[in-house]
C-alpha cells in the first residue's frame, strides 16, 4: 500500500535527531512536527522569524500577532525567540538549521528541485524556498512519487522551473525511501507492501537498488 | 585647572529635553509627499503587521504607479490587495503572492508587472539598503531564473549571485509601540520586514499601535532606533486580521 500523507510525514520523523532544529516547510512537511519522537529536543524554525515554535493555540487565545511561514497562528514553547525576516534567512544561510523539509512538483537524479512554478498556469512564488534549498546542508523533500495521470515526478531532468541546483538529499513519498547519490537515486526503503517494481516503474531517474530493500517502518 | 567638558549643553535653563521628535499627528500628515510613480516599501509578513492604517490612507490618496516592495500582496479585500483593486500598483517586488485571486488576473492578463525574489534576498536587499551596502552575494536562486542576467561569483567553492539593495521612495513600516523619538518596539512575528524596512529608504514612515512619550521605552529593549524613523504616528484602528486561524481543541 502507498503511504498516506500523515505516513509520509511520519517516516519523515524518524529523521529528525536530538538538538535538531529543523525548517518545515508548508503542506506535509508540516505534518512532520506532529510525529517527532517526545523524548528528543527539537526546535521548529519558520523563516517569517520565529524560533520554538509550538502547537496551534487554543481556541479563543490566537494572537495575529504570532503566525508562522504559512500564515497559521500558533504558539511558542519555552526558549522561543523572535527575529525578523532577514536574521530569519542569516542563520539559514550560516548553517545553523540542521534540517529542511520541504516539498516538491519534481527532483532530478542530481538532487535539483522544482516547486514553484508552473509557467502559464500556477505563478505563487518561491517564497523562502529558493534561500532554504541553496543554503541547507540537509533537505528532505516529501513529496508524491508520481503525479495524478501516474507520470513519474522523480526525474532524470526537471521539467519545471528550477527552486534550486544539486541540493536534495533525501527524498522520501508514498513508495519509497530514497538517497540522491552521485550516481542517481539510491532505494533504501519501500512502502509496506510495495514492491521494488512498483518503485521501478515510477521511478522515471536513475533507480539504484542493491541488494534487499527493506519495508520502511513507522511505528 | 580646567574642568573636564562632556556634556550635552540643553538648548535653555527650562528645556532639558533635548530628543529629535519624529512625531506626526496624523495618518494624512506621515504620508505627505507620496505621489504617482514612487517606490514603496511596505512591512508585513501575509497580513501580519502589515502597515494597515497607512495601506487604507494610500487608498483614499489615490496615488498611481506605484512600485510596491513587500513580502506578500495581501488578500483580495484587505492589505495591499485593496491598492490593486483600485489598480493603483504598477509593479509588485514579493517573494509569494499566492492568497490574491485580483493578483493573479492582472498579473496574467499584464496589467501588472511582478518581480519575484527569493524571500530572504528580498529581506537582504531592504536590510542592505538599511545598512548602506550597495550589494551582496546570496546562494538563493543560482542556478534557477532568478539568477538570469545577475553576475554570479564562486567563494570557497560555491557559486553565488549578486543582488543589489533596494531603492525606494518611502518605506511604510509597522511596529506595536513606539515612542515620539521614534524609537520601535515590535511584537511577535510581526517584527517580520518591517524591521528590516526601517531607515531603508530615503524617507520612513513608522506606523504603531501605541504611541508613548519619549522616556517610557526601555532603552534596553528598542528594535529600531528612532534615528531610521522620519515620522511616527499612532494607528487610528487595528483590524489586525488573521489569514489562517489554526485552532487546537482544549
Amino acid at each position: 500500500m502507498a503511504l498516506d500523507k500523515n505516513q509520509i510525514a511520519k517516516r519523515i520523523a524518524k529523521e529528525v535527531k536530538d538538538g535538531y532544529y529543523v525548517n518545515l516547510g508548508i503542506g506535509i512537511p508540516t505534518l512532520v512536527a506532529n510525529f517527532v519522537r517526545t523524548d528528543i529536543s527539537v526546535e521548529f524554525q519558520s523563516e517569517n522569524g520565529v524560533l520554538g515554535m509550538g502547537p496551534f493555540p487554543f481556541e479563543g487565545e490566537e494572537d495575529a500577532d504570532i503566525i508562522n511561514a504559512g500564515k497559521q497562528t500558533i504558539t511558542t514553547l519555552p526558549g522561543a525567540s523572535f527575529f525578523d525576516s532577514a536574521f530569519s534567512f542569516g542563520m539559514i544561510r550560516s548553517k545553523k538549521v540542521d534540517l529542511t523539509i520541504l516539498g516538491a512538483m519534481e527532483v532530478s537524479e542530481n538532487g535539483d528541485i522544482a516547486n514553484w512554478k508552473i509557467p502559464g498556469k500556477m505563478v505563487k512564488g518561491m517564497g523562502g524556498a529558493m534561500d532554504l534549498v541553496a543554503s541547507a546542508e540537509n533537505i528532505i523533500v516529501a513529496m508524491m512519487h508520481v503525479n495524478k495521470a501516474g507520470e513519474s515526478k522523480v526525474l532524470k531532468n526537471c521539467t519545471l522551473p528550477l527552486t534550486g541546483v544539486g541540493c536534495v538529499k533525501k527524498i522520501v513519498t508514498e513508495l519509497a525511501v530514497m538517497d540522491v547519490t552521485s550516481k542517481g537515486f539510491k532505494l533504501l526503503e519501500r512502502a509496506p507492501g510495495v514492491s521494488v517494481e512498483e518503485i521501478i516503474k515510477a521511478t522515471e531517474g536513475t533507480l539504484i537498488v542493491e541488494g534487499e530493500i527493506p519495508e520502511m517502518v513507522l511505528d | 585647572m580646567q574642568k573636564a567638558h562632556f556634556f550635552i549643553p540643553l538648548k535653555s535653563e527650562k528645556q532639558t529635553n533635548n530628543m529629535i521628535t519624529r512625531k506626526v499627528n496624523s495618518v494624512q500628515e506621515a504620508l505627505t509627499g507620496i505621489t504617482d510613480n514612487m517606490t514603496i516599501m511596505l512591512g508585513g509578513f501575509g497580513l501580519c503587521g502589515i502597515p494597515e492604517n497607512s495601506i487604507a490612507e494610500l487608498v483614499k490618496m489615490n496615488v498611481t504607479n506605484l512600485t510596491c516592495i513587500s513580502n506578500n500582496a495581501g488578500v483580495d479585500d484587505f492589505g495591499l490587495g485593496l491598492l490593486l483593486q483600485k489598480k493603483q500598483i504598477k509593479k509588485m517586488i514579493s517573494s509569494y503572492v499566492g492568497e490574491n485571486a485580483e493578483f493573479e488576473r492582472q498579473m496574467l492578463s499584464g496589467e501588472l508587472d511582478v518581480e519575484l525574489t527569493p524571500q530572504g534576498t528580498l529581506a537582504e536587499k531592504c536590510r542592505a539598503a538599511q545598512h548602506g551596502i550597495p550589494a551582496f552575494f546570496t546562494p538563493a536562486g543560482f542556478g534557477t531564473e532568478v539568477a538570469e542576467g545577475k553576475e554570479t561569483r564562486e567563494f570557497n567553492g560555491k557559486m553565488y549571485v549578486m543582488e543589489e539593495a533596494y531603492k525606494a521612495d518611502f518605506a511604510i513600516v509597522k511596529a506595536w509601540k513606539g515612542d515620539e523619538a521614534g524609537n520601535l518596539i515590535f511584537k511577535g512575528t510581526a517584527r517580520n520586514f518591517n524591521s528590516c524596512m526601517a531607515g531603508a529608504a530615503k524617507i520612513t514612515i513608522a506606523e504603531v499601535e501605541e504611541l508613548v512619550p519619549a522616556g517610557t521605552l526601555d532603552p534596553n529593549q528598542i528594535h529600531i532606533p528612532g534615528i531610521m524613523v522620519n515620522r511616527i504616528f499612532q494607528g487610528e484602528k487595528f483590524e489586525k486580521r488573521i489569514e489562517q486561524r489554526t485552532v487546537r481543541q482544549k
